[in-house]
């Protein structure tokens, strides 16, 4: 006997003809606008707008694709620089490497959707950035992510942490684009409120950029892609611009589904376009939909667009012209083209499968005029709504927890660890442990231009081929130094990522950021956010690496608790294939191990207090800007030489887990024997110190003196603090062996650290 | 000489295939649109890896059925020469020119990483330049890669040498650790009974060159050029 | 003895990535007349407890707890006695 039961099946408000909605002020500051937001609108249009315009202004004033509490403060972020051909303001950054290449990058969030839907959220992040990149001319070629969670031992923060992993696998591997490197960290600020942040850069010819501009009178209005459908309506506004509370907890139909396969069909297709010189102006439809896309393109060009929406292809039937214009479903493009090129790009279309549509023309008048079954819907002028959102310079005030933050004094503190535990402890800690278990479901050797696998550089690379470059990207932000400092955690963040390219083998060029912090209306958190833009943009001066673009995510906050502030940078550089690039991996037993840099006794905010003794306590470690530059040039002096065995950044964990990883990486089971000089302080300074401006670097020795002089050309101090071995770690410490381990046990528990965690 | 790469709507290693006998190898390549009705004359046609209809329903399930795929039945037929690289080698086994299935890996998850394959048969069109038994550092990146097959079409596979990989560690040992998806008897690669048709999951493309880890890869494709040109 | 045959299918308004591409695809085979086409999950599980309430509810409770991603996903069940 069969007897059938179903769950209920949510429905999005009872709203069905929302276009016979009156408006009133009432409505608008319930749909999240202000009341000045709103006075503003009537002021434009001379008339109360119709439900739909009320929705498209909504949209496009949300905090996501107007930073109006970010704008005022990012304008004093470094934009130019003579290898930047595009800077903030399209949908990515373009810079010129010379030959006739351009790099097009950016970074993106997907926060809060990878949060509510895990794997659809990360997914559908990836998507996103992906069509930023081709949307330009670029045929993206390698993606970074740069994720927080909650910690491991929470069941909820292993499905977040593993549906994110799966969603960028999933999207990723089945498009084709290698997603090749990232950071990953774990703190309870995160654990409801995710960080997904996606970095991808592709490769154009630099004169041949396309941009997001929408030109010539009389031009088509072309829709391509996936048909549209009620996804993430009010994404942009719900999940990016506001808080979750108990009620938006409910709401979680409105996450997008990614389809990974359109949007490679999508990105051929596009290509194949802009080699054949067919698009006048292109842009993806990604948050605020088509809304976005129409009205960002004319207010570039400084025109308008008669539009008849009756013609999209639709997924669901009977949708309103609010849905329509607010849709966010995925793997759709807006494309301008010529009426004489009408035939071929039809042809192409259809040769990749995909749904178009002429849709509509643009016009001189600067009016974006929307048709719906013959009646007009909305008709309102560009500018104010892509250009003129309220900019909003927010009340800021230092916080009070920064004046109350416990300071770590490092003279009285009692050091009775035992180094065995805390080198285990280390080892089995998510933060510190190998990444293999998520960049191994990456697919990142696709496209063969794979350079620098994962784990055995500090940089990610692929090469160009046909030329002799080399592309270095680094993602970096270590939020507790941002928590306990904002101010020196973003310069440290973006002295980390300069670093992570130099010590590979590359030259620093330009940076793109994602601004993840809490609610702005929050004058501490403001307060946060203005200083680490200040921090950013001196830092970006100093190193010469223009700020192109990039992305604010505000309101990462749950129940009214925040996260750190984590300003991510993501940086670019360019190496010759000619320089050998440097791993961290010892090479041979004999090698000198050589710190470049001074370790100083700064355990504030480092991962020992943190892992060890549950304390993120002050001062962090210092950071002096110039001084890094000077590692910058020191540490590309000596891989131009070939002085340089293997090199690797000193950063969490300190010199010990530095060593650990360069041995771990070594190909045949190589360690070391450090001995520790400084015999007035515990020997854990020495190991776990996060000093800012170390790399450790291991030369043969006959190349001792020529390191010297190169260190002495800088004025940059180095040390010599021991020799790669055969099969053991060890540690002397005042004449003694401290530590002696066998190298092969240790790595066994740093790879097995996640993927026990995650079967258990 | 030609070599053909088949491009499935998704499929993503056609690129990689392409460049590997342009570039590397130096011989003649051409993309085949998976709409052709006719083929040319081709010595070599290579199904790529990727993601071909996006892996829905099952991988390779819905391009089997591509319009070209009469014109290089045929071609298989008449005993042209046929590499199957992952999504490729699971298009073989839909379309019954392979026995066997790919299931989803043992460890349910997507797999990105170099591993090392024993060519167990040296004498085919596509491993005779190796010798047998050489071990090849090749890399994997697939979430169903674990071959299946029925203990009596096992028995035939193992009495026609029809086996040309298996995994193995670095010493060439075939052993479960060595195992990275699950297959039955560690088995990665195959044949038909004709040996004019490879299936293998790693990928051989990737191998080509040592700055991306391996150049093993490559003498995989250098057997079928000195096959073709001692035909 | 009883028998739960669980249906999980994608969710009315979510998007259908594999449903749409399969679809077409069984058009270009010549199978017209195709309106929709949505694939989700068929689970067949067995239990020793008679058919009741209780079952039901424990069924209910397994498609929420860990069968179904209720976030775009909806699950219904039949009810088998043996």
């Amino acid at each position: 006997m069969a007897r059938l039961y179903s769950n209920q099946l949510w429905t999005l408000s009872g709203i069905d003809r929302m276009d016979e909605i009156k408006v009133t002020e009432k409505l608008a500051l319930d749909e999240g606008l202000t009341s000045s937001e709103y006075k503003l609108i009537l002021d434009i249009l001379g008339r109360t707008p119709t439900y739909t315009e009320l929705g498209m202004f909504m949209s496009m004033w949300s905090e996501h694709c107007s930073y109006k509490s970010s704008r005022y403060h990012l304008k004093k972020l470094p934009q130019t620089g003579k290898c930047v051909i595009q800077g903030p303001g399209e949908n990515a950054g373009v810079i010129d490497i010379g030959d006739g290449c351009a790099l097009i990058f950016k970074i993106e969030s997907h926060n809060h959707p990878s949060f509510v839907e895990p794997y659809q959220g990360a997914a559908t992040g990836v998507g996103g950035i992906i069509r930023d990149i081709f949307t330009m001319g670029a045929r993206p070629l390698a993606i970074l992510d740069s994720l927080k969670f909650g910690p491991l031992n929470n069941p909820q923060n292993r499905y977040i942490f593993s549906g994110v992993i799966s969603g960028i696998a999933g999207y990723g591997n089945c498009i084709g684009i290698p997603t090749i490197g990232g950071d990953i960290y774990f703190e309870e600020c995160y654990s409801y409120n995710p960080l997904v942040n996606v970095f991808c850069l592709g490769v154009a010819p630099s004169e041949k950029i396309f941009y997001g501009k929408a030109t010539g009178t009389g031009n088509l209005v072309v829709y391509i892609g996936a048909k549209t459908g009620k996804d993430g309506i009010h994404g942009a506004s719900l999940l990016a611009s506001a808080e979750f509370d108990e009620k938006s907890l409910e709401m979680k139909p409105t996450v997008q589904v990614g389809d990974p396969f359109s949007e490679k069909m999508l990105m051929e297709a596009c290509l194949e376009l802009m080699d054949k010189n067919l698009i006048i102006g292109i842009q993806d439809m990604g948050a605020a939909g088509l809304t976005c896309s129409i009205c960002e393109m004319s207010s570039r060009g400084n025109v308008g667009m008669d539009v008849d929406i009756s013609l999209v292809p639709l997924r669901e039937k009977n949708m309103s012209p609010y849905e329509i214009m607010l849709s966010e479903s995925q793997e759709r493009m807006l494309l301008v083209i010529s009426e004489n090129n009408k035939d071929a790009v039809f042809d192409i279309l259809e040769k990749w499968e995909l749904d178009a549509v002429i849709m509509g023309k643009v016009t001189a008048d600067g009016l974006i005029n929307i048709k719906m079954n013959g009646k007009s819907v909305v008709n309102l002028p560009a500018l104010p709504m892509a250009d003129e959102a309220p900019s909003y310079q927010r009340p800021s005030k230092k916080p009070l927890y920064l004046d109350n933050l416990p300071v770590f004094d490092i003279d009285k503190f009692e050091f009775n660890d035992d180094i065995d535990s805390v080198v285990s402890k280390f080892l089995s800690s998510p933060e510190i442990c190998s990444k293999s278990f998520v960049y191994s479901q990456y697919d990142h050797m696709v496209r063969t231009n794979t350079v620098a696998l994962p784990g055995i550089y500090d940089a990610s690379a692929i090469r160009i081929k046909g030329t002799d470059k080399i592309v270095g990207m680094s993602v970096d932000c270590n939020p507790i130094y941002c928590y306990l400092d904002p101010e020196k955690g973003a310069k440290i963040a973006v002295a980390e990522c300069a670093r992570n390219l130099a010590t590979s083998g590359f030259k620093p060029l330009a940076i793109t950021n994602c601004l993840n912090f809490g609610n702005p209306e929050d004058p501490e958190v403001m307060w946060q956010f203005i200083n680490s833009v200040d921090s950013i943009a001196e830092a970006c001066r100093i190193f010469d690496t223009p700020v192109t673009g990039g992305n604010v995510s505000f309101y990462n906050e749950t129940k009214g608790e925040g996260i750190f502030p984590t300003p991510v940078i993501g940086m670019v550089g360019i190496s010759k294939s000619s320089n050998k690039l440097n791993s961290i991996s010892f090479k041979n037993p004999g090698d000198l191990i050589i710190v470049l840099g001074k370790t100083k006794p700064e355990l504030g905010g480092s991962f020992y207090l943190k892992l060890i003794h549950n304390i993120a306590a002050l001062p962090i470690p210092a950071i002096d800007l110039e001084k890094e530059k000077r590692l910058i040039d020191l540490v590309m002096d000596l891989t131009e030489k070939k002085l340089i065995e293997s090199a690797h950044d000193i950063s969490e964990g300190g010199l010990l887990i530095a060593a650990l990883e360069s041995s771990f990486a070594s190909d045949n089971n190589l360690g070391f024997e450090l001995k520790i000089k400084d015999p007035d302080r515990s020997p854990n300074i020495f190991l776990f110190s996060e000093s800012q401006g170390r790399i450790l670097v291991t030369i043969k020795s006959d190349n001792l003196s020529k390191l010297q002089e190169f260190c002495i050309k800088h004025s940059y101090h180095f040390e010599s603090i021991g020799e790669v071995v055969s099969g053991c770690v060890s540690i002397e410490y005042k004449g003694k062996k401290i530590y002696n381990r066998i190298n092969s046990d240790l790595k066994k528990s740093w790879e097995d650290t996640i993927p026990e965690i995650m079967n258990s | 000489m030609k070599f053909g790469v088949v491009v499935f709507p998704g499929s993503n290693c056609d690129h990689d295939a392409f460049y590997s006998v342009k570039s590397v190898i130096k011989q003649d390549v051409e993309f085949i649109w998976h709409k052709e009705k006719k083929i040319g004359h081709l010595d070599c046609i290579i199904l790529p890896g990727g993601f071909s209809y996006g892996d829905y329903l099952r991988t390779g399930s819905i391009a089997r059925f591509a319009p070209v795929m009469n014109s290089i039945s045929d071609y298989a037929e008449n005993g042209g020469l046929l590499v199957g690289i992952c999504n490729g080698f699971q298009i073989l086994t839909e379309l019954k020119l392979l026995p066997g299935a790919l299931l989803m890996n043992s460890t349910l998850r997507f797999i990105c990483k170099h591993v090392h394959i024993k060519a167990e048969n040296a004498e085919t069109p596509f491993t005779n330049k190796i010798r047998e038994g050489q071990i090849l550092k090749i890399p994997i990146a697939h979430k169903e890669g674990n071959y299946f097959i029925s203990p009596e079409e096992l028995d035939k596979l193992e009495k026609n040498r029809c086996i040309v990989f298996k995994y193995c560690d670095e010493n060439g040992k075939i052993i479960d650790s060595a195992n990275p998806n699950g297959s039955l008897d560690n088995i990665a690669g195959i044949c038909n009974e004709k040996r004019n048709i490879l299936g293998m999951m790693p990928h051989p493309e990737r191998a080509m060159e040592d700055v991306l880890g391996s150049s093993d890869g490559k003498i995989i494709f250098e057997s079928i050029v000195d096959f073709i040109r001692n035909r | 003895m009883t028998r739960a045959k669980i249906y999980i299918v994608p969710k009315k308004d979510v998007l259908d990535p594999q449903g749409k591409v399969v679809k077409k695809a069984l058009t270009s085979l010549g199978f017209s007349g195709i309106k929709d086409l949505r694939i989700g999950k068929y689970i067949d599980v067995v239990m020793d407890q008679n058919p009741g309430q209780k079952l039901n509810d424990k069924v209910k409770s397994m498609c929420e707890k860990l069968l179904a991603n209720e976030v775009i996903e909806d699950y219904f069940f039949e009810i088998e006695g043996e």
